[in-house]
C-alpha cells in the first residue's frame, strides 16, 4: 500500500450532484478537500433526464443556492429552456424547471470545481473506506493507494454493486458506460452497515434527425424566465423546444406481448423501484384502461442531435424497445442511439444516519445522495451541501447544522430519511412538507441565506444585495398597508368592500383578481421595483392570512423541535414506554423530542414519558 | 438545554380537564392550567371579581355561563392561583361545581370554547413534573403514571371504537384520503395527463362526510343527555297531587290543578334544571284500573312513559293508605329507578304517616307538601343526586373518551367547512388541501394517525403518474 504524502481534511468519494456540492462546500469553508471520481469526464453527469428542477425540486435548487451551493448557478449557465410550473396555482407550489445541455452542465461544473481553492480533484476508483477505532481515516483505491483524511463523505450514487438490466441481459456497471464499485459496500456491510437494494430506470435516447416533429406537439418554455441562482445576472439566450407525443394501443400490445423478456416481470430484478417514475411496462400493465401515455421528447443539448424520451423508461430487450417506440406518432422511423435500461444498486437505509448525515456506526463518515435511498439530482445536491457543511462543523467541533422541517424542503428531506427511512427511491413532493405555504421558491433566500453567509458560502456581494432587497420588501409592504384609497376606484366591489369607503392598498391586493400591477394604476406614489421584489410583496400580502396561520403552526411545531436530546441519552433502563416505542427510539436515536414524535410507533403518551425522563437526565 | 425545559410549559397551550372522579361525589372540579387560564376564566365566569383581577389563592362565588351569553350553567366556587405556588407552577384556575357530570362537561366545554385545549391523560402531572413541582426522584413514578393513564384512556377509546363507529370513521378517512390524493396529484404532477375528480364531486363528497360526522355527533351519549335531559316521570293514582308536584318543581302553574280526579288524561312534559342537571319532567294521568276508554288510553301512555324513564317519582297521598291500584302501580315501577314522594304530609295523621314510612323503609322517599311547596328543594336534591348515580352506571371514562372524540370530530368538521368554502371561492388547491389535512388529522386522533405516505399510496394506486 502506498500512502499519498499529503493528508486531507475531507475526502469526498464521488463527483455526482451530491459530491460536487459537498466538495465545494468543504473547500469554500476552508477545508483541504479531495474529490475523487472514477471518471473525470463524467463529473456532475445527468444520468437521467437532462433537466433540473420541477415540483418541490425547484424549491430544493433555490434552497441549495441560498445556502451558497452551485447547482442553480450551473443550471442557469447550461439551461436551454426555462419554465415555471403550476403558474395557475398559488405561489407556494410554483416550481422552476430548466432543460439543460447535458454536456455543458458537466463542463461548467467541472470548471467550478477545478477553479475552487482548497479543492483537489483526482480520478480514482475507491475500494474501501479506511476505518480506525470506529473513526473514518481515509480511503483505499483499486491500485492500492491510500489517501488519508479526518472525514470521508461517501456519495457514490448508483455505483455500489450496480447491475444494469436490458432485457434478460445484465452486467455490472455504475451507469451505462461506467465501472461499478464492487467492493465498497461489501466492506461496509462487513463492518456492520445494513445494506438494501433499489432499482431505477432510464429511457432510450433517440436520434433527432430521424424524428418527425411535425407529428408532435411543441412545448415552449417561458418567455421571460427567472434564473435559479442569485449569482446569475442574465440567463443565456437559448430557447429550445420539447415535444409531446403519445403511446397508443399498438405500443401497449407490443409491450404486453414481450413481458416474458422483461427483467422486471420475469423476476430477475429484486430491487424496489420508484412508483412515481414507473417504467413504461409498469404503466401499461397497471393501468390497462389508459389508452395512451404521454412521452416528452427532450433535447440533450446544443451540439448533439440526441433526444431523451421522458416517459418511456424501460428495461425491455433492445429489439422490443425499438419495435414499441416506432409505433409512436412521429417516431415511426426513429433510430435509437442508446437503449433504455434498469439499474439495481446498493443503498444504506438512512435511519443509520444522524440528521447531520454522519453515520451512527462510524464517526466522521458521512453519506449523501442516492446511497441514502433518494433519487433525483436536486435531492442529492441538497444532501451533498448539508453533509459538506456538517463535516466541516464536525472537524471544527462546532454545533451541527440541522434544518427544521418548517425552514426548508432540505429539512423535510433529511428528517424524513433519518427518522422514517425509505422503502423506495425517495423523491421530494410538495405534499411531504406540512408547512409548504411558507417553503416557497421566492423566499428561499429569506429562509436560508443568512446561514449560507454565516458559513462563508455566500459572498459578501450577494449578501448585501439580499439585505437591500429585504429592506425594500418590508418597506413596500408597510407602505401598502398605510396608503388608503377610495373604494370607488375599483370597478367591481366585493361584498366585504361595500362596507368601506376607503381601504388600504394592501387590503385591495387581497382581492383575488387584483394584482400588484393593477395597484400601480391607482397608486400615485408607486415606484418601479424589480420583478422579484414585486412578486414577493404581492404574494406575502395576498396570502397573509394563510401565511400567518402556517406561522402559528410553526411556532407550536418548534417547541418540540427545540427540546434537544443529548446523544448520550440512553433508553435501556427507562420505564413507562411501550416496548415497540422504546426499540424504535433506540434505533433512530432522535436529536429532539420533535423528531422522536415523528417516529412511527411512538405515541403521544410515549413522548410525555420521554419528556419526564429527559428532564431528569438533563437536571443531573 | 435545561433552559428549554423551564420555559417550555409557559409557551404551551392552556389545558383543561375534569379533575375529580366522575359521578362519585356531590362536588366536582374543572381545572384549567396555562398561560391563558385567567383569561379563559374571565370569559366564562360571572362573579363580583374578574378572575384575572383576583389576588392569588382566593376563592370566588359566582356562576359559570355559556360563552358570550348570560345563560347560567351552574353556581360555582372559583379558585384563582398564581404561579409558582400551584400544582403545575402555571396560572391555575379551579372551578368547583355540583358533581353531576353533565354540569362538569358543560363547564369543560365552555373552557374549551373559550380557548383551552382538552388535557391529555396525565398532562397536569407531566407539567407539574416538567416545571419542577414534583421531585426529580419521582421521574419513574410519574412516567409510570402517565403510561397507566394513557393505556387506560386508549383501552376505553378502543372498546368504544368497535363496530359501526370505527367503520364509519375509517370510511371518512378513506374518503378524505381519496379527495386529498385527487388534489395533491394535481399539485405535484401538473404536466400529467390525468382525470382527477371534479369540483362538484369533491363538494358532494365533503358534504357526505360532513353529514356523516353530524350523525355521529348526535349519537354521543353525553350529547343526548345534555340535549334531551334526564327523563323524570311523575306517576301516582288520581288526585294524589302529581300536577301540584309538577307545578311546584317548575315553580309555575303549568298543569291544570283541580280537585276532580283524573284531570290529567294526557302526558304533560316540561323542561327543568335541577342543580344544573337538565331534566325533562313528565306528568302522567292518574293510575287507575278503569273501564273509561279515555282513561284507559291514559294508563297505556303512562306505562309507556315508565318504560322510557330515567327516573320515576311515585307520588303517594300521605293522608291515606295504599290501595289496590297503587299496589299494581308499584309492581309496574319496581324494576325502574324511583323515588317515593309522600305528598300532603300536612294532612296525614301521625299514624298513617308512620305506617307508610315503615312500608317504604327500604326505598328512597321524600316527604313534601306540593301545594305549600314544602320539601321540594329536598326532592330536587335527591333527583340531582340520582342523576349522578345514573352517570356512574354510564361509566365516567367512557363519557370522557366520548368527549375527546366529539372534540376531534368537531375540529374535523370545521376543517371540512373551511375547505368547502375555499373550494367554492376557487382558491388554489394547496389552500383547500391545508384544511382537509386538518380534518383528516382530527379523525386520525381517534383512529390512528394518517401520514403523507397514505396519501402518496393513494396517488400511485389511482393515478398513472411519473415520467
Amino acid at each position: 500500500m502506498i500512502t499519498y504524502e499529503e493528508k486531507f481534511d475531507i475526502i469526498v468519494v464521488g463527483a455526482g450532484h451530491a459530491g460536487c456540492e459537498a466538495a465545494l462546500a468543504c473547500a469554500r469553508m476552508g477545508c483541504k478537500t479531495l474529490l475523487l471520481t472514477s471518471n473525470k469526464e463524467t463529473i456532475a453527469q445527468m444520468s437521467c433526464n437532462p433537466a433540473v428542477g420541477g415540483l418541490a425540486k425547484g424549491q430544493l435548487v433555490k434552497e441549495i443556492d441560498a445556502l451558497g451551493g452551485e447547482m442553480g448557478f450551473i443550471t442557469d449557465k447550461a439551461g436551454i429552456q426555462f419554465k415555471t410550473l403550476n403558474k395557475k396555482k398559488g405561489p407556494a407550489v410554483w416550481s422552476s424547471r430548466a432543460q439543460c445541455d447535458r454536456v455543458l452542465y458537466r463542463v461548467y461544473m467541472r470548471e467550478s470545481l477545478e477553479n475552487q481553492k482548497n479543492l483537489w480533484l483526482k480520478q480514482a476508483i475507491v475500494t474501501e473506506v479506511l476505518i480506525d477505532n470506529g473513526k473514518a481515516k481515509g480511503i483505499l483505491t483499486n491500485i492500492n493507494s491510500a489517501y488519508l483524511s479526518d472525514v470521508v463523505i461517501l456519495v457514490c450514487g448508483t455505483f455500489l454493486n450496480g447491475l444494469i438490466h436490458i432485457g434478460l441481459e445484465n452486467f455490472p456497471a455504475g451507469r451505462a458506460g461506467e465501472f461499478p464499485s464492487l467492493t465498497l459496500s461489501d466492506k461496509l456491510k462487513e463492518y456492520g452497515f445494513e445494506v438494501g437494494r433499489l432499482k431505477t430506470g432510464t429511457p432510450p435516447r433517440l436520434d433527432g434527425k430521424t424524428i418527425d416533429f411535425s407529428k408532435t406537439i411543441p412545448q415552449y418554455g417561458d418567455e421571460n424566465p427567472k434564473p435559479f441562482s442569485l449569482k446569475t445576472k442574465k440567463l443565456p439566450e437559448r430557447h429550445y423546444l420539447c415535444h409531446l407525443t403519445h403511446t397508443n394501443g399498438e405500443t401497449h400490445k407490443i409491450i404486453l406481448a414481450n413481458l416474458d423478456r422483461s427483467p422486471l416481470y420475469s423476476g430477475v430484478i429484486k430491487g424496489i423501484g420508484p412508483r412515481y417514475c414507473p417504467s413504461i411496462e409498469d404503466k401499461v400493465v397497471k393501468f390497462r384502461g389508459k389508452p395512451r401515455h404521454q412521452l416528452f421528447l427532450e433535447p440533450e443539448g446544443e451540439n448533439t442531435t440526441e433526444y431523451y424520451v421522458n416517459g418511456f423508461a424501460t428495461s425491455l430487450s433492445e429489439d422490443v424497445q425499438l419495435k414499441a417506440i416506432r409505433t409512436v406518432s412521429g417516431l415511426e422511423k426513429v433510430e435509437m442511439t442508446r437503449p433504455g435500461y434498469a439499474i439495481e444498486y446498493d443503498f444504506f437505509p438512512p435511519t443509520q444516519l444522524n440528521p447531520t448525515l454522519e453515520t451512527k456506526l462510524v464517526e466522521n463518515l458521512f453519506f449523501a445522495g442516492q446511497i441514502n435511498g433518494t433519487s433525483g439530482y436536486e435531492e442529492a445536491g441538497a444532501q451533498g451541501i448539508m453533509a459538506g457543511i456538517n463535516a466541516v462543523l464536525k472537524l471544527r467541533k462546532k454545533p451541527p447544522f440541522v434544518l427544521k422541517r418548517c425552514e426548508a424542503y432540505i429539512g423535510v428531506l433529511i428528517d424524513d430519511l433519518v427518522t422514517k427511512g425509505t422503502k423506495e427511491p425517495y423523491r421530494m413532493f410538495t405534499s411531504r412538507a406540512e408547512h409548504r405555504l411558507v417553503l416557497r421558491e421566492d423566499n428561499a433566500d429569506q429562509r436560508l441565506l443568512e446561514y449560507g453567509y454565516k458559513f462563508g458560502l455566500v459572498s459578501e456581494k450577494i449578501y448585501l444585495e439580499f439585505k437591500k432587497r429585504k429592506g425594500i420588501i418590508e418597506n413596500e409592504k408597510k407602505r401598502l398597508k398605510k396608503v388608503k384609497v377610495s373604494v370607488s376606484v375599483f370597478g367591481k366591489l366585493t361584498e366585504d368592500m361595500e362596507n368601506h369607503k376607503r381601504v388600504s392598498l394592501a387590503y385591495a391586493l387581497k382581492i383575488p383578481d387584483i394584482t400588484y400591477k393593477d395597484l400601480a394604476k391607482i397608486d400615485k406614489d408607486s415606484k418601479e421595483v424589480p420583478q422579484r421584489i414585486a412578486e414577493q410583496v404581492e404574494l406575502e400580502i395576498k396570502y397573509e392570512g394563510y401565511i400567518k396561520r402556517q406561522n402559528q403552526e410553526i411556532e407550536k411545531f418548534k417547541r418540540l423541535e427545540s427540546m434537544l436530546i443529548p446523544p448520550d441519552f440512553k433508553y435501556d433502563e427507562l420505564t413507562g414506554f411501550k416496548h415497540e416505542a422504546k426499540e424504535k427510539l433506540k434505533d433512530v436515536n432522535p436529536i429532539s423530542v420533535g423528531q422522536a414524535s415523528r417516529i412511527s410507533g411512538v405515541s403521544p403518551g410515549d413522548i410525555a414519558v420521554l419528556m419526564v425522563h429527559l428532564k431528569k437526565f438533563l437536571s443531573k | 438545554m435545561k433552559k428549554n425545559f423551564k420555559s417550555t410549559s409557559l409557551d404551551e397551550d392552556t389545558i383543561a380537564a375534569i379533575s375529580t372522579p366522575l359521578g362519585e361525589g356531590g362536588l366536582g372540579v374543572v381545572r384549567i392550567s396555562g398561560r391563558e387560564a385567567f383569561v379563559i376564566a374571565d370569559k366564562i365566569f360571572r362573579g363580583k371579581v374578574k378572575p384575572s383581577k383576583a389576588p392569588s389563592h382566593t376563592v370566588h362565588y359566582g356562576k359559570v355561563v355559556v360563552l358570550n351569553t348570560d345563560e347560567e350553567i351552574d353556581e360555582v366556587l372559583l379558585t384563582v392561583m398564581h404561579p409558582p405556588k400551584t400544582y403545575t407552577k402555571e396560572p391555575l384556575v379551579e372551578i368547583s361545581s355540583h358533581g353531576s357530570s353533565f354540569i362538569l362537561y358543560k363547564i369543560l366545554n365552555q373552557a374549551k370554547e373559550a380557548g383551552a385545549r382538552l388535557a391529555n391523560p396525565g398532562e397536569f402531572t407531566l407539567r407539574a413534573f416538567l416545571n419542577g413541582r414534583i421531585d426529580l426522584a419521582q421521574a419513574e413514578a410519574v412516567a409510570e403514571l402517565i403510561k397507566a393513564k394513557t393505556d387506560l384512556s386508549l383501552k376505553v377509546a378502543l372498546s368504544h371504537l368497535k363496530g359501526e363507529l370505527s367503520f364509519k370513521l375509517n370510511s371518512f378517512r378513506e374518503n378524505l384520503i381519496e379527495i386529498l390524493a385527487n388534489l395533491e396529484v394535481q399539485i405535484d404532477f401538473p404536466e400529467e395527463d390525468l382525470e382527477p375528480k371534479d369540483k362538484e364531486y369533491i363538494l358532494k363528497e365533503l358534504d357526505n362526510i360532513k353529514g356523516g360526522i353530524d350523525k355521529l355527533l348526535d349519537t354521543y351519549d353525553e350529547g343526548k343527555i345534555l340535549k334531551d335531559g334526564l327523563r323524570v316521570v311523575i306517576v301516582g293514582k288520581p288526585n294524589v297531587g302529581k300536577s301540584s308536584l309538577l307545578n311546584a318543581l317548575l315553580k309555575e302553574e303549568r298543569a291544570i290543578v283541580t280537585p276532580v280526579p283524573g284531570t290529567t288524561r294526557d302526558v304533560i312534559s316540561e323542561d327543568a334544571n335541577f342543580k344544573g342537571v337538565p331534566v325533562r319532567l313528565f306528568d302522567t294521568a292518574g293510575f287507575r284500573v278503569s273501564k273509561d276508554t279515555i282513561e284507559a288510553e291514559g294508563i297505556k301512555r303512562t306505562k309507556l312513559e315508565i318504560g322510557k324513564a330515567d327516573m320515576i317519582l311515585w307520588v303517594v297521598d300521605a293522608s291515606s293508605g295504599l290501595d289496590k291500584d297503587e299496589l299494581e302501580l308499584e309492581k309496574q315501577i319496581e324494576s325502574f329507578k324511583h323515588v317515593v314522594v309522600l305528598n300532603k304530609i300536612d294532612l296525614g295523621s301521625e299514624d298513617s304517616i308512620s305506617k307508610l314510612l315503615d312500608r317504604f323503609e327500604n326505598k328512597i322517599y321524600k316527604e313534601i307538601c306540593a301545594i305549600k311547596r314544602e320539601g321540594i328543594e329536598d326532592l330536587i336534591d335527591a333527583v340531582a343526586k340520582e342523576a349522578i348515580t345514573f352517570d356512574r352506571d354510564a361509566n365516567g371514562d367512557v363519557v370522557l373518551s366520548n368527549f375527546r372524540h366529539k372534540d376531534a370530530l368537531l375540529r374535523s368538521k370545521e376543517g371540512l367547512s373551511k375547505a368547502k368554502k375555499s373550494l367554492t371561492e376557487k382558491l388554489s388547491l394547496e389552500f383547500i388541501a391545508l384544511d382537509l389535512r386538518i380534518a383528516l388529522d382530527a379523525i386520525g386522533e381517534i383512529i390512528g394517525k394518517t401520514v403523507t405516505e397514505d396519501i402518496l399510496n393513494k396517488i400511485f394506486s389511482d393515478f398513472c403518474v411519473g415520467k
